[in-house]
């Protein structure tokens, strides 16, 4: 029975998102803090180093960190602000367990969980140990991420365990994994700078990684070129040497038409392909077609972009290309990453100074979430679940039998499709609301409703937990201690600064104690997160992510180690691939074939507009944290949506008219924001916000075959003027889904 | 950081440079943490035409040598410090009559209804007096705001910074800096100008027609 308890409204009325705007101790400036706790802002893969002021065990404001050599001091709004989710009237006190007509009620931990346990034991003992799903998170620290892959194998002995990072990344790192034979940045930041040529693929850098932007316009300073690609101009592509406004969807046209122009002109590096990769002629073959002209038709710009990017990228003495989710985020997101990384490797531009590569991780723990074992086939260490020797090896370090361990499981869309398919019968998520994140909205409430029971750890009543039958009251970033790893591959220490309030409890004890009630206490005997980290340590030892000679003191001593640093003595790697030596058993980078292919639903003459999604700089993921906070959401109140003045006038919509985006599935009433920075066959609504402003009410539940990633990038709607809605929805505050 | 020494003392000055500039509001929230005026931002986020662009222009104290503000104020409430910091009115003698709002030719100071008061960007003189830097320039994530030597900015920029502006007839000179291409030596802003804006370039359209 995995329904809201009560009305929409009356849950906001009570649970919000309310907004915070004043620092617990007000606006003064007389209040000492007793300490400055240096740790890491939790919003974002950036992870910028920050200090929290803390008195009295709250956090009342916050100081930038200089020293910290990624950020030196720089924060984006969230940052500057993040210390407003502490001490917020929203915040989750207890565990508390759903009552029809009433809402959630208080009630002891012990009564809580003891229903949890009883719960996942119930519906396995009916319909089997894989009949209970867990979904983790990206924004958990990397012990957190571990214990919850642990958690589902050893405790709740299910296959089915997977992670909103599969809305995020994964098809880059499948795609660097074929590549590379290794899912990280190949370099650190550092080396951004030192390139002559920076191509930047679908990644809006000034809003979703806005420190990275420091590193772009320093590269400018050096005499960088810099080339964008995206549908909209960006605050970055405003200023870049050249700007391509890709058609959504046809990034493989720029890629290989560029790739095609660099082997006629002879801006290929044939000794280091011969050399160190495998697979060139394939590739050479594909690409042989993509002259600029055929190119420019995929990507739907003109051709002498193309060859202006050639131009460029060919010939430069060094270069850095960066992706995001702008290609990512596709049915072919592995396939658009691959032949973005066969650009680099063809101009044997990898592994030295100023020569690389990188994908910009988006989530708080983007990187080290994925590497620990929470992903449906892997093993801490970034290990393979399949794999005899990867299973033998963890079974030895959790002290299991190797055929305990279950196999392969469904990735974050399957198992909602599983709910749906009456396989998957209870729900266990924690850093995570689906409500918001994943395609087809409604499909997805239709599956939680199906649900016998679903419980949410969280810290606020996300959109999602308002289904759950128990609520357990977990911890944030800063009431708890750990490590995560940041877009650089760099383990960074996360400090705790104060403790969860009243019965709140950190996340990782209510886990282990869930473990001890399902029978595996032993094997979750953990006195603090430094002691998950020492197992975790052991754990990825010998594994791609090898994390063995990273300690707290150590990561605290040199401000971060990269990973992989497989002892004690061993500095650890900022930079991949040095001396082109590369992870696969040869030893070399396997180029990969792209041939270019259409999206699962492209535009027809009922639906004709390509609608993209994304992100705007004030919020963070589904907003549950940042939509409760005052100053970032009167920075962006509510979801617009961009359109060309140009489509604008042929649909008859002005500026600040209210229109109705319309997919197959789904549709959101939002007001038009007429601009000329987006091309005219595509409009973009930022997906934040829940219920009727959701932007994934639109969107399709189609999935890259290899990653299992979304297409969050395409689908096809219509927009047509609508008058101002004035239902119960639209009557909420902004930051729950209403409008104003 | 300098250890509590004034920062104004060891060559450190203030410069922008719009070229960075990504209207991602930083500065605006940052600028509410700064101790003489904390829970009220006093920095200004121009956003310049959105429906042709993303371009925005932060938009600080200029810090005139011989500040307008003060010239026009009939009440003599607006100071400038030994180090050229010029401050927000002060209070015993501010009588709000906005002649500075009017006057500021960059539009910085604001007349605060709620307590009859001009207030104004004093450059975070609670912070850079103690040794440390501005909060919209220590976190801005892009480098379109800086605090730091002319020498450094020499060294990591290529634009070139200059403080002399020519509005009409009158020059005026500031302590902060603006970074602008090597070929310009002053910024001369006539009436003519304002108001006329080629955003051609900034269109996609225009862009996708290029072949």
């Amino acid at each position: 029975m995995a329904k809201p308890p009560i009305e929409i409204p009356e849950l906001v009325a009570e649970f919000g998102p309310k907004l915070n705007r004043t620092p617990v101790t007000g606006w003064t400036t007389d209040v000492q803090p007793d300490k400055l706790v240096k740790t890491h802002c939790c919003f974002c893969g950036q992870q910028c180093g920050i200090q929290l002021k803390v008195k009295d065990n709250r956090v009342i404001g916050f100081e930038p960190w200089e020293d910290f050599p990624f950020n030196q001091g720089r924060l984006c709004p969230k940052g500057v602000t993040r210390y407003m989710q502490d001490e917020h009237p929203d915040r989750l006190t207890a565990p508390m367990m759903r009552k029809e007509g009433t809402g959630f009620v208080p009630v002891s931990w012990d009564a809580a969980l003891d229903k949890v346990a009883g719960e996942i034991r119930r519906i396995q003992q009916t319909y089997g140990n894989d009949a209970f799903a867990l979904l983790g998170g990206a924004s958990l620290t990397n012990e957190k991420a571990y214990l919850m892959g642990k958690f589902a194998r050893v405790a709740v002995k299910t296959a089915n365990i997977d992670y909103n990072g599969r809305l995020c990344m994964v098809s880059a790192g499948a795609a660097s994994k074929k590549i590379f034979g290794v899912d990280r940045s190949a370099n650190p930041w550092s080396d951004i700078p030192l390139a002559k040529a920076i191509l930047v693929a679908g990644a809006n850098v000034a809003e979703c990684a806005p420190i990275t932007t420091h590193y772009l316009w320093q590269a400018r300073e050096n005499g960088a070129k810099l080339i964008v690609i995206d549908p909209r101009m960006t605050p970055i592509a405003r200023n870049a040497d050249l700007f391509i406004p890709v058609r959504p969807g046809g990034d493989i046209g720029i890629f290989n038409g560029i790739l095609h122009i660099m082997i006629e002109r002879g801006w290929i590096d044939r000794d280091f392909i011969a050399q160190h990769t495998t697979g060139w002629e394939q590739v050479e073959e594909v690409v042989r077609k993509y002259t600029p002209e055929y190119a420019a038709k995929i990507a739907g710009v003109p051709a002498s972009m193309i060859v202006k990017a050639a131009e460029i990228w060919g010939p430069a003495p060094t270069s850095f290309l960066l992706h995001a989710r702008g290609i990512e985020h596709h049915t072919k997101g592995v396939q658009n990453c691959m032949a973005a990384i066969n650009l680099v490797v063809a101009s044997g531009r990898i592994g030295r100074e100023g020569c690389g590569y990188a994908m910009i991780t988006g989530q708080g723990n983007g990187q080290g979430g994925r590497e620990q074992g929470q992903k449906c086939d892997q093993l801490p260490g970034g290990r393979d679940i399949e794999n005899p020797e990867h299973r033998k090896y963890i079974a030895g370090v959790w002290g299991v039998p190797e055929e305990g361990i279950p196999h392969k499981g469904l990735s974050m869309v399957p198992i909602f499709e599983a709910i749906h398919a009456g396989k998957i019968k209870g729900l266990m998520g924690i850093s995570s609301n689906p409500m918001v994140s994943l395609p087809n909205n409604s499909y997805i409430r239709e599956a939680l409703e199906k649900l016998e029971f679903f419980c949410q750890i969280d810290f606020f009543l996300s959109e999602t937990a308002r289904y759950a039958d128990v609520v357990l009251a977990g911890s944030l970033m800063e009431e708890d201690e750990g490590t995560t790893t940041n877009v650089e591959g760099r383990v960074i220490h996360h400090k705790k600064a104060v403790d969860p309030p009243a019965d709140a409890r950190v996340d990782w004890e209510i886990i282990c104690d869930l473990a001890s009630r399902l029978g595996a206490g032993e094997k979750f005997a953990f006195a603090s997160p430094r002691e998950i980290f020492e197992e975790l340590r052991v754990a990825s030892k010998g594994g791609v992510c090898d994390y063995y000679g990273i300690t707290w003191d150590r990561v605290d001593r040199e401000m971060g180690v990269f990973w992989p640093c497989p002892s004690p003595e061993h500095p650890g790697t900022p930079r991949l691939y040095e001396g082109a030596r590369f992870n696969h058993p040869d030893g070399k980078a396997h180029f990969q074939p792209v041939e270019w292919k259409p999206a699962a639903e492209e535009t027809d003459s009922e639906y004709p507009i390509i609608l993209t999604t994304g992100r705007v700089v004030s919020h963070y993921l589904s907003g549950t944290q940042t939509r409760r906070i005052g100053a970032l959401v009167d920075q962006y109140p509510q979801p617009l949506c961009e359109i060309h003045p140009l489509l604008a006038a042929k649909l008859g919509i002005t500026d600040g008219d209210f229109v109705k985006v319309e997919s197959r599935r789904g549709a959101v009433t939002v007001r038009a924001s007429v601009v000329k920075t987006i091309r005219p066959d595509t409009v973009f609504v930022p997906y934040h916000w829940p219920l009727d402003r959701a932007a994934n009410n639109m969107t399709v539940r189609a999935i890259d075959p290899i990653s299992n990633i979304p297409e969050f990038k395409i689908c096809a709607v219509r927009v047509g003027k609508v008058p101002e809605p004035h239902d119960a929805i639209a009557e909420l505050e902004v930051q729950a889904g209403g409008v104003r | 950081m300098t250890n509590g020494t004034p920062l104004s003392g060891l060559g450190m000055e203030f410069f922008i440079d719009h070229s960075r500039g990504i209207g991602c509001k930083a500065c605006v929230q940052a600028c509410e943490e700064c101790d003489t005026h904390r829970g009220i931002s006093l920095i200004h986020l121009e956003t310049i035409m959105r429906p042709d662009s993303v371009q925005t222009a932060p938009q600080v104290c200029m810090h005139c040598e011989d500040p307008i503000c003060a010239q026009v104020c009939p009440a003599d409430a607006i100071k400038k410090t030994a180090e050229g910091v010029v401050q927000s009115s002060l209070k015993p003698r501010c009588i709000g009559c906005s002649n500075c709002v009017l006057a500021c030719p960059f539009g910085v100071p604001k007349y605060k209804v709620e307590i009859n008061q001009m207030m104004k960007c004093d450059m975070c003189y609670d912070r850079t007096s103690i040794g440390k830097r501005p909060m919209c320039a220590t976190v801005c994530p892009s480098g379109a705001l800086a605090f730091t030597t002319r020498e450094n900015i020499e060294r990591t920029r290529q634009g070139v910074a200059i403080n002399e502006w020519q509005f009409g007839g009158e020059v005026v000179r500031t302590k902060v800096n603006v970074l602008v291409p090597r070929s310009v030596h002053r910024i001369d802003v006539t009436v003519e100008q304002i108001g006329r804006t080629h955003t051609e370039e900034y269109d996609v359209a225009s862009l996708l027609e290029g072949d």
